[in-house]
């Protein structure tokens, strides 16, 4: 029997994926375990490996085609002694498949582009080559040949390929990837769908930076290395305060709410095709010093696009941190499924009232974002309360 | 007293120079143009035009003798070399009162003599036969054209060592020749006269003949030369010339040493420079680049107003590349918008030798030079039906695509008639189609045109009759 490849669901929220390349080829011996493919998901390029011995017989999808629907066969592997009359290609196949004779050519399908007004678009065969192979918006493009037509030289001055060569454009179009596609489709889902509401406490943390600096001048060098940051406190206090208000650490569907039985935090890292948050399983059960060396190298990974799903998927409740930038506060949007996002500005000297007297003191703003369905006002303000505690007094984070 | 004041005058009367000439006319530019010699320039008095004519009857009296094998009897078959030369002098003379009527019917004013720059628009015009001409424009185009390079020790005297020019008038057929230079006009001399029965041999200084063809080109070309008899020293260089009363030995260095070749007459075909002697240059800013007018992509040069075009502007030598650059020019004069600068690669270069070489855009080399990465397609003669039936086997078509976009980068083809085949690529480049637009044309059967398209599914391992 002949076994068919489908695109895996690489992450949870994954529907469709992008084949970004073929490893192996039609015909090649391939043992279980070989990459035979890379598929580029909504968070990351993932290796596909082969669950069987056997000649990959077929390549239904090609290289480069995108929102290939995942559990739709993307290739046939004929084991040992089977022949190609043995293929059973599927009876409707995906649209980018081809009839078995032909190799895929990917480039032999353009269509007439046409405008929103369905008025066509003059240009070369050439250049309509040139721009989808370059992802370049046709309606960006402005014709020089002919009556307008576009050809080579137009696609070759576009900002696209020229890298802003052209005066006439005022804008340049950057085509979605997989994983931005993605992030505008879950933010823009949570934003409308999660009823958010915000609270914001500011934690003096002059204590906490005393206690970061002594820590980090006892680093050992070598295997057990750290340089704790302000936000490996953060994750830190939220771990504890969360074992303190499971409630928090829960998510909400249509028939019940679900808590969380391991305090799994979300990191929020910027990489460069958009945000990732990789996850810090049982955060509560790390010290300082593990927590940090984990976020790191999270944190790493996830900037090279190199996360494994089992990296970056789950987690309970998210950490925004935009200190770094200077951003004295600021309300996230939560991450579905999750039902709160702290979001942590700068640490900065600010003047503090206390017991009628004015003095300078080093203040951090953390805003939780909440949803309404999940957990009511007083908990997250509980909860927030617990987390200044820690923030504050950080000696209270050993008990 | 005439007009003196133009809104353009052209100086130079040949396809770069009235070519422009009637074009800034039906854009309504009041325009002069002014030739010293005779309207149609080299090209159609001593280039293009009369070699073309030679070449015909050369290659039909080749033809007819391998009659036989077509089933034809002739019997006695001979040349009357004067009578040829007659007939090319004819072809010209007749196509250069082409030009003049359509310069007449177009009312470009012609003014003959010869035109120095006088400055700031002025234009200063020696007529032997009456007086001198004061004339002013507002836009000059330079279009004087190139003659051969004359090398040290092989000047052409006119008896025992010819210039193009002499060895299209020949009063006898020498029983043995010399061409040194093996670009377009020297392997289409070496064939004639091969042609015609003389003992051909060809001296060319670079590794390769016609060495600015595709490599297999030169390669087959080689060949075929060889085997109709010529005899070819490639990577070597005539040092010098001893003329006896009626015969000249040329000393020569090659890689394989040196070599004495005696042989009754001689063609210089190593080059040509530009005319830009006695124009009045020296009171300009026009810059030369060599031999030539430095110019940029809209012809232009460094003095405000003057333009030059065609050879005297640089390489390729080509009449068509002149026409073209000289509409281009005007056209940007007259400001007209959906004006683009001439695309090198995008102009055919025909040789008409036999057999014939037609090229368009890179060579394979070129192109991975460029950095391309290749799909190459060939296509032989030898299979295909319409060159079977015209007893013609030997010849090749070579297509050069980019592998990423399908652009067709270079077309390059040896064999009967191919110079009138090349054009067909030139549409297709400058349309820009890709190998999808040739794959899907259908070509006529049966025609040699239909190995054009063999060659292109080949480059994509779809070849039918391969």
């Amino acid at each position: 029997m002949s076994v068919q490849i489908m695109m895996p669901a690489l992450s949870p929220t994954m529907t469709e994926g992008k084949l970004s390349k073929w490893i192996k080829k039609e015909g090649e011996a391939i043992e279980s375990g070989d990459v035979i493919a890379e598929i580029e998901t909504d968070k990351a390029t993932m290796e596909l490996e082969a669950a069987d011995d056997g000649v990959l017989a077929r390549i239904l999808v090609a290289e480069g085609a995108e929102g290939v629907p995942v559990n739709s066969v993307i290739a046939v592997l004929l084991e040992e002694g089977e022949d190609a009359a043995n293929l059973d290609v599927p009876a409707s196949p995906p649209p980018q498949a081809q009839a078995p004779e032909i190799k895929p050519e990917p480039t032999q399908k353009p269509k007439t582009p046409t405008f929103s007004n369905g008025q066509r678009i003059f240009i070369s065969p050439l250049a309509r080559r040139m721009a989808e192979q370059g992802g370049l918006d046709l309606k960006a493009v402005r014709g020089t040949g002919p009556k307008g037509r576009i050809v080579k030289r137009d696609i070759k001055a576009s900002p696209k390929t020229s890298h802003g060569a052209s005066p006439e454009a005022a804008y340049t179009e950057v085509p979605h990837t997989t994983m931005r596609k993605v992030i505008a489709q879950r933010l823009s889902e949570a934003k409308r769908d999660i009823p958010h509401y915000y609270l914001s406490v500011d934690c003096k943390i002059d204590c906490l930076l005393e206690t970061r600096k002594k820590l980090n001048a006892k680093a050992s060098e070598g295997k057990g290395a750290y340089k704790i940051s302000v936000n490996d406190f953060v994750v830190r206090a939220v771990a504890l305060a969360l074992k303190q208000y499971p409630a928090v650490n829960a998510s909400w569907s249509d028939e019940a709410v679900r808590h969380y039985n391991d305090i799994d935090i979300s990191v929020a890292v910027a990489a460069p095709g958009g945000l990732v948050t990789p996850v810090v399983r049982q955060a509560d059960a790390k010290g300082l010093g593990a927590l940090s060396r984990e976020i790191k190298a999270l944190a790493e990974r996830a900037r090279e696009g190199k996360l494994a799903p089992e990296e970056y998927q789950g987690g309970g409740f998210t950490i925004s941190n935009l200190g770094m930038y200077g951003v004295k506060e600021f309300a996230a949007i939560i991450n579905p499924p999750q039902s709160c996002i702290l979001a942590v500005g700068a640490g900065e000297q600010r003047p503090v009232a206390e017991n009628g007297e004015l003095s300078v003191a080093t203040v951090m703003t953390c805003t939780l974002s909440v949803d309404h369905r999940t957990v009511d006002g007083a908990l997250a303000a509980q909860f927030l309360s617990v987390f200044k505690g820690f923030m504050e007094e950080p000696l209270t984070m050993l008990l | 007293m005439a007009q003196t004041s133009y809104d353009l005058i052209v100086i130079g009367g040949g396809p770069g120079g009235y070519v422009s000439a009637i074009r800034a006319v039906q854009l309504g530019l009041k325009t002069a143009l002014v030739e010293r010699a005779l309207l149609g320039g080299v090209c159609l008095n001593w280039g293009c035009i009369p070699t073309k004519t030679l070449l015909h009857a050369a290659e039909l009296y080749h033809s007819m003798k391998n009659a036989d094998k077509l089933g034809l009897t002739i019997k006695g078959m001979t040349f009357d070399l004067k009578k040829m030369v007659e007939r090319s002098r004819t072809v010209s003379s007749r196509l250069n009162k082409g030009v003049a009527h359509l310069l007449k019917k177009n009312k470009v004013t012609v003014i003959e003599g010869a035109a120095r720059l006088a400055g700031a628009g002025g234009l200063h015009v020696e007529n032997g036969k009456s007086q001198n001409l004061s004339l002013s424009a507002k836009h000059i185009i330079l279009a004087t054209g190139a003659r051969a390079r004359v090398l040290p020790g092989l000047e052409p005297d006119g008896a025992l060592v010819w210039s193009y020019k002499e060895a299209l008038v020949p009063d006898a057929m020498p029983k043995s020749l010399l061409v040194v230079g093996s670009g377009a006009i020297g392997m289409e001399f070496a064939s004639f006269f091969n042609m015609l029965g003389c003992h051909v041999k060809i001296v060319e200084t670079l590794d390769r003949v016609l060495p600015l063809e595709d490599d297999e080109i030169s390669t087959f070309i080689r060949k075929s030369f060889e085997a109709q008899g010529v005899a070819i020293h490639t990577s070597a260089t005539v040092k010098s010339l001893k003329k006896a009363k009626n015969s000249v030995t040329a000393a020569i260095e090659s890689d394989g040493g040196p070599l004495k070749i005696k042989v009754d007459r001689v063609i210089v075909a190593a080059g040509i420079v530009g005319n830009v002697e006695d124009i009045g240059l020296r009171n300009t800013k026009v810059k030369l680049d060599g031999t030539h007018i430095a110019v940029d992509q809209w012809s232009r040069t460094d003095e405000p107003g003057v333009y030059a075009i065609g050879d005297v502007a640089g390489p390729p030598w080509l009449a068509h590349k002149a026409s073209h650059e000289g509409i281009i020019c005007v056209e940007k004069i007259a400001g007209l918008e959906d004006v683009h600068p001439l695309d090198s690669t995008r102009i055919p270069s025909c040789t008409y030798s036999h057999p014939q070489v037609a090229s368009i855009g890179l060579s394979e080399r070129k192109a991975k030079e460029q950095g391309h990465d290749v799909k190459v397609g060939r296509f032989s003669f030898s299979g295909n039906g319409k060159a079977l039936t015209l007893d013609e086997p030997d010849g090749m078509v070579k297509t050069v695509f980019d592998a990423n976009t399908g652009e067709l980068l270079g077309a390059h083809m040896a064999g009967a008639v191919v110079t009138e085949l090349v054009q067909g690529y030139a549409i297709a480049k400058t349309l820009e189609t890709t190998e999808t637009e040739l794959m899907h044309t259908v070509f006529p059967h049966p025609t040699l045109s239909e190995m054009m398209q063999e060659s292109v599914l080949d480059a994509y391992g779809r070849a039918i009759h391969l």
